[in-house]
């Protein structure tokens, strides 16, 4: 069985004729050929294919893409907005949060999406919200700077 | 890893939903908010030839009071259920629970309906559910029918939910002045399922005296457990550490868990221990405060 559908994606329509169960991490890289989504365990624990789903943060492994259909999708190519980084891609690399980079995407997509909810999130509430994603370089520390570095950064904005 | 092929159907109601469970029977699946059957499909540990979207249908998200119960569609999700007021205040042990539900990313997903109509006794729903003396609404062809938490759960993976039904509601009495809930849940990371939990609710009457004891237990049998024993034991006593460690050592006598990655049978029945102690004192101190 084939679907029509059309995802909002980093704000641009995009329409895709997909099987049942195409997964959305694979129509985000195979059909859309947006690679900045990672796939890591493949089975909803990593969370390094950290989409934005309705301005939610979900695991794209472990939702359809038709299930996309009529909804919006943000990717962390949409962070970058006129040729600026987002301001917690900044902190990212301002605190050294990123080592060998493969969580990074992820990492950034629930960040972002939590300082949205909570500008100013305790170390606790930062630890708590992205403890479904993880860093194989264990490199939380820094990104935990970089998350608090953001908020402050935002709030001053 | 991609599933075998599937139909996939998004009905825009609930009774379009049970007309297409009718119609595929057994070949069809309910996909709420997916994270176990997701998974499921991917690992090829089970296939259905048709699934059955009802993460659209907004009349099943819903949480709201009415006439001393609390009604929760079951299409709402564990975030929406974690900045609830109501759930968080009311049921303390929710407030314990949710957070500790696999990670925020599925929660953003999962819902209460799927945690509880799946059947699976590592879920954490269940227990609580039973605790509490919640009841579950199943709508099917023939209408809607009402099961208590305690009556839901036959075996592993099986309920009492019928070929074309789909659970709808879960109805929650309000606990009495003087009641307090909580979960104590012991696992070994964020996301992994529980090596043992449990889920109590007291209520205490005018005296000091256990009036209601609701214990029941996560993961540690092919279905979620009743405590009944522990239950029993409680009821009419005032709740001094004496009483509490016969209810403890009464729930963990009644766990039968199976040896794993996460602990052997011992191991399992002695942390039920423990956390009906701590779950069971915890809920004293809310009933008393």
């Amino acid at each position: 069985m084939k679907h029509k559908i059309s995802v909002t994606v980093n704000g641009a329509v995009r329409e895709a004729e997909v099987e049942s169960r195409l997964l959305l991490v694979h129509l985000i890289r195979e059909v859309f050929r947006m690679t900045g989504t990672h796939i890591g365990c493949d089975t909803s624990h990593c969370g390094v294919c950290t989409v934005r789903l309705d301005g939610e943060p979900v695991k794209s492994c472990t939702v359809l893409a038709v299930q996309a259909d009529g909804r919006s999708v943000d990717t962390v190519e949409g962070l970058e907005q006129g040729g600026k980084l987002h301001p917690m891609q900044e902190a990212f690399t301002e605190k050294h949060a990123l080592q060998c980079g493969f969580c990074t995407p992820g990492m950034l997509m629930t960040t972002s999406a939590l300082l949205e909810r909570n500008r100013n999130p305790s170390e606790q509430q930062i630890r708590q919200a992205i403890s479904g994603n993880l860093c194989r370089c264990t490199g939380y520390l820094n990104i935990v700077k970089a998350v608090q570095h953001a908020a402050e950064k935002m709030r001053a904005a | 890893m991609i599933p075998a092929p599937f139909d996939y159907h998004r009905p825009g109601t609930l009774d379009e939903a049970i007309g297409l469970l009718v119609r595929y029977q057994d070949d069809a699946r309910v996909l709420a908010g997916g994270m176990s059957l997701l998974p499921t499909l991917k690992l090829r540990l089970g296939s259905f030839g048709h699934l059955v979207d009802i993460s659209r249908i907004a009349a099943l998200e819903y949480v709201k009071e009415e006439k001393g119960v609390v009604r929760i569609g079951a299409g709402t999700r564990q975030c929406v259920l974690e900045r609830s007021e109501l759930i968080t205040t009311r049921f303390p042990v929710l407030a314990d629970a949710l957070p500790l539900i696999a990670d925020p990313l599925v929660r953003n997903r999962s819902t209460i309906g799927g945690n509880l109509a799946n059947g699976d006794p590592s879920n954490d729903h269940p227990a609580i559910a039973i605790a509490l003396g919640a009841e579950l609404v199943a709508r099917g062809p023939k209408g809607e029918r009402t099961i208590p938490a305690s009556r839901f759960y036959k075996d592993l993976f099986v309920t009492e939910l019928k070929a074309g039904e789909i659970l709808a509601e879960i109805r929650i009495p309000l606990p009495p002045p003087r009641s307090g809930s909580a979960y104590r849940k012991l696992k070994r990371k964020t996301g992994d399922y529980a090596v043992a939990a449990v889920a109590v609710q007291l209520t205490l009457g005018a005296s000091g005296a256990i009036e209601r004891a609701g214990i029941a237990l996560t993961n540690v049998a092919p279905t979620p457990l009743e405590a009944v024993g522990a239950q029993k034991v409680l009821v009419g006593k005032v709740a001094d550490d004496k009483a509490i460690a016969e209810a403890a050592r009464l729930a963990a006598k009644a766990a039968s868990p199976s040896a794993d990655r996460r602990g052997s049978v011992e191991y399992k029945k002695e942390m039920v221990r423990v956390l009906a102690g701590r779950a069971l004192k915890a809920a004293l101190e809310r009933a008393e405060a």
